[in-house]
C-alpha cells in the first residue's frame, strides 16, 4: 500500500520502487528491489558489473518489462508523469556521426513538451542555448556532435536534460570515461539541480568520489543491499557486502570518506 | 544528340521521382535501414498481382492500394520476425522480401492467362515511355499544357512526401537519432518507422508504376548517402540529397541519350543512367569530399607524415 | 496428377527433373553452410548485393564478345562477367565502409542499385543490337530452372564442392572471424583477407546458381535456411549442417512439387518452402524458437510469484514462532499476505489457486486464511533457504557473483556445487543462532543504518 493516496504529487515521493523484479529469458537479473526516496537529494546508484544498474533505470522507465512489482513516481505511473522525468542514457547509446549539432540535440529535451506537429521556435531555442550555456558549451552550440570529445558529448546529454526542465532525473553512468572538467561540470550542475529541488538518480562506478558527490547512497547488487543518507550507508560493511573482497576499492572508498571528515 | 519537349518530360519525371525518393531516403540512411528500399520494392509484386488478379486492370487505384498495403506489410514483418525471433534486421527483411517476391511471381504465373504483367516491368521501368501517356491537360493563359499521368502522380508523391517530412520533421529526427529518448518523451518512435515505412512503399509503387523500381532503389540511397557525406546538418543533408537526386535525373537522361552512341548503340534505359550517374555523383563525393574526401585525407596525411 | 507420375517424380525417372532436382538441393547446401557464416558475420544481405552486381558483368561481357566478332554467349565467358563485378561490388562494399562514415547498409544499397542500373542501362544497349541475341540474358535475373542443361549441372557440382572444400577447411577461421573479429586479428590472421575470401566463396555460388535458379532464390537460399537453423541450435557446426540440410531439403521438395504441378516456376516454390521451414522453426525451435520463449517468459512470472508467496508464508510463520528448531503450520491470514507485496488480489488469487492445485496450500484461494500444507512447507523450507543462500553468496562473494547466480535453479548445489553450499549453509546457521538477521526479509525493508559486519571467507 503506498504510504500517500496516489496522485498527490505534493506529498509523495519523486520515486518509489516496490518489490521490483526483473528477469531476462530464464534468470532474474535483478529481485526484491524496494526504494523510497525522498525529493531533492542527489543519489547515488552503486554496485559491481552486472549488478542491474542500468536494468534498475530501464525497468522504472518502461524501457524493458518488469516481472512484478510496481514503479511509482510522484505517487503516479511513469506513463501518467512521463512530462516530469528526465533521463540520460549511456552515451553509447547512439550514433554520434548523426548529422546534428550538439544545440539540436539539446533541443530535442524540449519536444516532448512542444508536443507533436509545433515546430521548434525561437524561444525553444533559446532556452536550449541556457541549457548549454549551463554545461560550458555555449561556444560549441553549431558544431556536430561527432566533432566533441567524449566529456562534451556527455555534457550535451545532461544539458539536454537540463532543457526537457524535468523534477525527476534518471543518469546512466554521466560520469564514465570524462575528462576532469567535464567532471566538474556535470557536479556544478547536479548541486545545481539539489537546489533548485529537483531529484536525480545517477549510476555511479567511483567509489572514491561517492560521499563527495552524493547525499544518499543506494548499494545494489542484483538486490539493494542498503539504502539511505550516504554517511550511515556508505560503510565499508555495507560496501564489502556490495562488492565481495576488493580491497583496492574499499581503500579508494576508506580514504574518500577519511578525506571528506 | 537531338532534345524533344518528350526529353524534357522524361527528365522532369525522374527528377520528381529522384526528389521524392532521395527525400526519404536521408532518413533511411540516417536509420541504418537503406536496404528497406530495395526489399520493399521486390516485395510489393504480390500486392500488384493480386489487385491485377481481381480487378484485371493495369492501371487502377486497386492496384497502387494492393501494392501500397504489401510493402507496409513488408516493414511488419520485418519488425516481427526481428523482435520475436530475434533476427538480425537484414536477414529477416532478406527472408520477408524474397518469399513475399516468390508468392508474387507464382500468383503471376499462375493467372498468366490474361495477364500481361511482366516481372521484368518491375525492375527495370520505362521511363522513356511516360510522356506517351497523357493524363491532364492544364490551360490558362493562353497556354496548353498536356502533363503526362506519371509526372501528375510522382508530382503528387513528391507533395505528400515533403508535407509529411515538414510536418513531422522533429519526430523524425529526434526517433531516428535517439529512439530510446524519443519514447521517453512521448514520441513513440515505432510509429514514426511505421510512416516512413508507409511512405516507402506508397514511393515505391507510384514510381513502379511510372519509371520501375530500380530508380526507387538507386534514388532512396544514392543521394541521400552522398549527402550525408558533405555535411553536418541534417537540413543540409536533405537539400543536398535533392540536388544530388535531380543532378542524376538530368545527368543521367543526357548520358542515356548520349553516351551509348559513343559505342555505336542507340539510346539506352534512362532509370538505369540515373542509377549510374548517381553512383558516379557518390563516387565523387567520396573521393572529393572537402571534410572527409579520400583525396584531401592522404594529402594532408602525406603532408603531416 | 496420378501415383505414376509421383512416383516418376519422386524416384527422378525423368532426365530433367532429376537435372533439376539435384541441381536445387546441391545449391540448397552449399548456399546453406555459406549463409550461416552470412548470417552470424551480420551480412545477410550480402548475397542480395553481390547477385544484382552480377548483371553488368553479365551484359557486359556479353556486348564486349558481340564486340569482339564471336556471338557473346559463351557460357564461360558470361560467367566470368558476372564473378568479376560480382567480386568488385563485395570489394566496394568493404571499401566504402572502411573510408566513409557510412554504415554496412548504405554501402550494400548503394552497390546493389548502382551496380543493378549499369546492368539495366548496358541491357538496353544490348537490346538494341540486330540479331536480338540478347534474348537469353534475363534468364539470369529469373532463372530458367525448368530448361537446365548438362552443363549448368557440372558446373555447378564443380563450383559446390570447391566452395564446401575450402569452407570445412578453413572452418575454424571462417569461425573465429564470425565470433569475434577483432580477436582474430590479435592472433595475426588477416581478417580483410578471410573476409574477401569469405565473399569470394559466396560469390562463387551465387554465379553458379544464378542462371540455373535465378537471382530472387539465391538471396533466398543464403538467407532463409540460414536463419531457420539458428532456431534450433546455439551450436555453429549444428548450425551450419542443419542450414545446409534445410536449404538441401527445400530445394528438393520445391522442385518437385513444381515437376508436379502445372505451372508451378521452381524458383518460387523453393522459397515458398524454405520460408516454410522458416515459419516452423521460428515457432517450434528448441533453442530459441518463439514458442520456447513464450514459454520461458510464463514459467519465470510463474516461478516468482509462487516463489514470493511460499517465502512470504514461511517469514510470516517464522517470524510467529521464533526459536523453533521445527516449524508448525498454522493459518495466515489472507490480508497478511497480501500487504507483503504488490500483487493485487487477482495476482495472487492466481498464484494460490496454482498452488491449491499442486497441494502446496490446504485452503483455497477464497478462504480468508492460507494454510500450507505438509509439502508446500517443505516447498517453501525449500525456496526460502535458496533464497537466503543466494543472498549469503552474494554478500560472500560479490564480486565475482553475479554471472552465477541463478535463482531459477531447483536446487542451489546444482550451480555452486555441495562443498560450497555446505560452507554457506554453516554460516546461515551460525547467524540465525546468534539471532542476528543476515539475510534480511523478503522483500528489504533495509535502514540506512549499520548492518552486521561480515568477514569475507575468501
Amino acid at each position: 500500500m503506498p504510504a500517500h493516496p496516489p496522485g498527490d504529487p505534493v506529498a509523495s515521493h519523486p520515486l518509489q520502487i516496490r518489490d521490483l523484479t526483473v528477469a531476462y529469458q530464464r534468470k532474474p537479473v535483478i529481485w526484491d528491489i524496494d526504494l523510497k526516496i525522498d525529493a531533492g537529494r542527489l543519489v547515488a546508484i552503486v554496485g559491481p558489473n552486472g549488478a542491474g544498474k542500468s536494468t534498475l533505470l530501464k525497468a522504472a522507465l518502461d524501457l524493458i518489462p518488469k516481472s512484478s512489482g510496481e514503479v511509482l513516481m510522484f505517487g503516479q505511473s511513469y506513463s501518467q508523469v512521463r512530462k516530469r522525468i528526465g533521463y540520460v542514457p549511456q552515451r553509447e547509446s547512439v550514433d554520434w556521426d548523426f548529422p546534428v549539432s550538439a544545440l539540436d540535440v539539446v533541443t530535442m529535451g524540449t519536444y516532448g513538451r512542444l508536443g507533436w506537429f509545433r515546430p521548434v521556435n525561437r524561444r525553444v531555442k533559446a532556452r536550449a542555448m541556457e541549457a548549454l550555456d549551463r554545461v560550458g558549451l555555449a561556444d560549441y552550440a553549431h558544431r556536430q556532435i561527432s566533432q566533441l570529445s567524449g566529456g562534451q558529448q556527455q555534457r550535451t546529454f545532461l544539458a539536454r536534460a537540463l532543457a526537457q526542465d524535468a523534477d525527476l532525473y534518471f543518469m546512466d553512468e554521466p560520469f564514465a570515461a570524462v575528462d576532469a572538467a567535464t567532471e566538474q561540470a556535470i557536479v556544478a550542475l547536479l548541486k545545481d539541480l539539489k537546489a533548485n529541488h529537483k531529484t536525480c538518480l545517477v549510476v555511479h562506478h567511483d567509489l572514491a568520489t561517492v560521499p563527495q558527490y552524493f547525499d544518499w547512497t543506494v548499494l545494489l547488487n542484483m538486490r539493494v543491499v542498503a539504502s539511505g543518507p550516504t554517511e550511515t550507508v556508505f560503510l565499508e560493511a555495507n560496501l564489502r557486502k556490495t562488492y565481495g573482497g576488493k580491497l583496492d576499492l574499499l581503500a579508494q572508498a576508506a580514504e574518500a570518506v577519511r578525506k571528506l571528515q | 544528340m537531338s532534345w524533344l519537349p518528350l526529353d524534357t518530360w522524361i527528365v522532369v519525371t525522374g527528377a520528381l521521382c529522384a526528389a521524392a525518393c532521395a527525400l526519404l531516403g536521408n532518413f533511411l540512411v540516417l536509420r541504418k535501414m537503406s536496404m528497406m528500399g530495395d526489399a520493399i520494392s521486390h516485395a510489393v509484386l504480390p500486392g500488384l498481382a493480386i489487385a491485377f488478379l481481381l480487378t484485371g486492370s493495369r492501371s487502377s487505384i486497386a492496384m497502387f492500394i494492393g501494392a501500397a498495403l504489401v510493402g507496409v506489410m513488408t516493414a511488419v514483418f520485418t519488425q516481427w520476425i526481428g523482435k520475436f525471433g530475434n533476427v538480425e534486421r537484414g536477414a529477416s527483411m532478406g527472408i520477408v522480401f524474397t518469399t513475399l517476391f516468390a508468392l508474387g511471381l507464382l500468383l503471376i504465373v499462375k493467372g498468366a492467362d490474361h495477364v500481361d504483367l511482366d516481372p521484368g516491368c518491375v525492375l527495370y521501368g520505362a521511363l522513356e515511355l511516360t510522356p506517351l501517356d497523357p493524363g491532364f491537360t492544364l490551360s490558362g493563359f493562353g497556354l496548353t499544357l498536356t502533363v503526362p499521368r506519371a509526372t501528375a502522380v510522382l508530382s503528387g508523391i513528391f507533395l505528400l512526401n515533403l508535407g509529411c517530412i515538414l510536418l513531422f520533421y522533429k519526430e523524425l529526427k529526434i526517433s531516428s537519432f535517439d529512439p530510446e529518448l524519443a519514447t521517453t518523451l512521448g514520441i513513440d518512435a515505432r510509429w514514426m518507422h511505421y510512416l516512413l515505412m508507409t511512405l516507402v512503399a506508397i514511393t515505391a509503387v507510384a514510381a513502379f508504376e511510372a519509371v520501375g523500381s530500380i530508380i526507387v532503389i538507386a534514388m532512396l540511397i544514392v543521394p541521400a548517402a552522398s549527402a550525408y557525406l558533405l555535411t553536418h546538418r541534417l537540413s543540409t543533408m536533405i537539400l543536398l540529397s535533392l540536388v544530388f537526386g535531380v543532378a542524376a535525373a538530368v545527368l543521367g537522361h543526357i548520358s542515356a541519350i548520349t553516351v551509348p552512341h559513343w559505342f555505336g548503340f542507340s539510346d539506352t534505359s534512362t532509370s538505369g543512367m540515373m542509377a549510374v550517374v548517381s553512383g558516379v555523383l557518390f563516387g565523387l563525393v567520396v573521393l572529393l569530399s572537402p571534410n572527409q574526401g579520400l583525396l584531401f585525407r592522404s594529402r594532408r596525411t602525406g603532408k603531416a607524415g | 496428377m496420378d501415383w505414376e507420375q509421383i512416383i516418376s517424380v519422386l524416384f527422378l525417372r525423368d532426365y530433367n527433373t532429376r537435372l533439376v532436382v539435384f541441381s536445387t538441393l546441391l545449391l540448397g547446401v552449399t548456399c546453406g553452410i555459406m549463409g550461416g557464416f552470412l548470417l552470424l558475420r551480420k551480412r545477410s544481405l550480402m548475397g542480395d548485393t553481390l547477385s544484382h552486381a552480377t548483371l553488368p558483368g553479365i551484359v557486359g561481357l556479353f556486348l564486349a564478345g558481340v564486340f569482339l566478332g564471336n556471338d557473346g554467349k559463351s557460357f564461360m565467358l558470361l560467367l566470368v562477367g558476372a564473378a568479376v563485378t560480382g567480386l568488385l561490388g563485395c570489394w566496394l562494399v568493404l571499401f566504402i565502409r572502411e573510408h566513409t562514415r557510412l554504415k554496412d547498409d548504405a554501402a550494400m544499397g548503394i552497390v546493389l542499385s548502382v551496380f543493378f542500373g549499369a546492368g539495366v542501362a548496358l541491357l538496353g544497349m544490348a537490346q538494341t543490337l540486330p540479331e536480338g541475341s540478347a534474348a537469353g540474358l534475363e534468364s539470369f535475373i529469373y532463372g530458367k530452372t525448368a530448361s537446365m542443361v548438362a552443363t549448368d549441372f557440372q558446373i555447378l557440382v564443380v563450383v559446390s564442392l570447391l566452395v564446401l572444400g575450402i569452407s570445412i577447411l578453413l572452418f575454424k577461421e571462417f569461425k573465429l572471424l564470425c565470433f569475434d573479429e577483432t580477436f582474430a586479428r590479435s592472433l595475426g590472421f588477416s581478417t580483410r583477407w578471410l573476409d574477401v575470401l569469405m565473399l569470394g566463396l559466396v560469390t562463387a555460388v551465387t554465379v553458379a546458381g544464378l542462371q540455373a535458379v535465378g537471382l530472387i532464390l539465391i538471396i533466398a537460399f543464403l538467407i532463409t535456411p540460414a536463419a531457420a537453423a539458428r532456431f534450433w541450435t546455439e551450436k555453429l557446426e549444428r548450425m551450419l549442417i542443419l542450414s545446409s540440410i534445410l536449404g538441401g531439403l527445400s530445394g528438393w521438395i520445391g522442385a518437385s512439387l513444381s515437376a508436379l504441378l502445372p505451372r508451378m516456376p521452381a524458383g518460387a516454390v523453393i522459397v515458398l518452402v524454405a520460408a516454410g521451414f522458416f515459419v516452423f522453426s521460428m515457432l517450434f525451435g528448441t533453442a530459441r524458437g518463439v514458442l520456447l520463449r513464450y514459454r520461458q517468459h510464463r514459467e519465470l512470472r510463474f516461478l516468482v510469484s509462487r516463489q514470493h508467496l511460499l517465502r512470504a508464508l514461511f517469514e510470516i510463520l517464522e517470524g510467529q514462532q521464533s526459536g523453533v528448531d521445527e516449524l508448525e503450520v498454522t493459518p495466515v491470514p489472507y490480508e497478511e499476505v497480501r500487504i507483503t507485496r504488490t500483487w493485487t488480489d487477482r495476482a495472487l488469487n492466481k498464484t494460490l489457486a496454482h498452488a491449491f492445485r499442486d497441494g502446496l496450500v490446504k485452503t483455497r484461494p477464497t478462504d480468508d486464511t492460507i494454510l500450507l500444507s505438509s509439502r508446500g512447507l517443505e516447498e517453501a523450507a525449500k525456496v526460502t533457504r535458496n533464497h537466503r543462500l543466494w543472498e549469503l553468496y552474494l554478500i560472500e562473494f560479490a564480486d565475482i557473483a553475479t554471472s552465477r547466480v541463478d535463482r531459477g535453479a531447483d536446487r542451489v548445489e546444482h550451480v555452486l556445487g555441495e562443498e560450497l553450499v555446505q560452507a554457506l549453509e554453516a554460516k546461515l546457521q551460525t547467524y540465525r543462532w546468534d539471532e542476528q538477521v543476515l539475510v534480511p526479509a523478503s522483500p528489504h525493508p533495509i535502514a540506512g543504518g549499520v548492518a552486521p559486519s561480515t568477514e569475507a571467507t575468501p
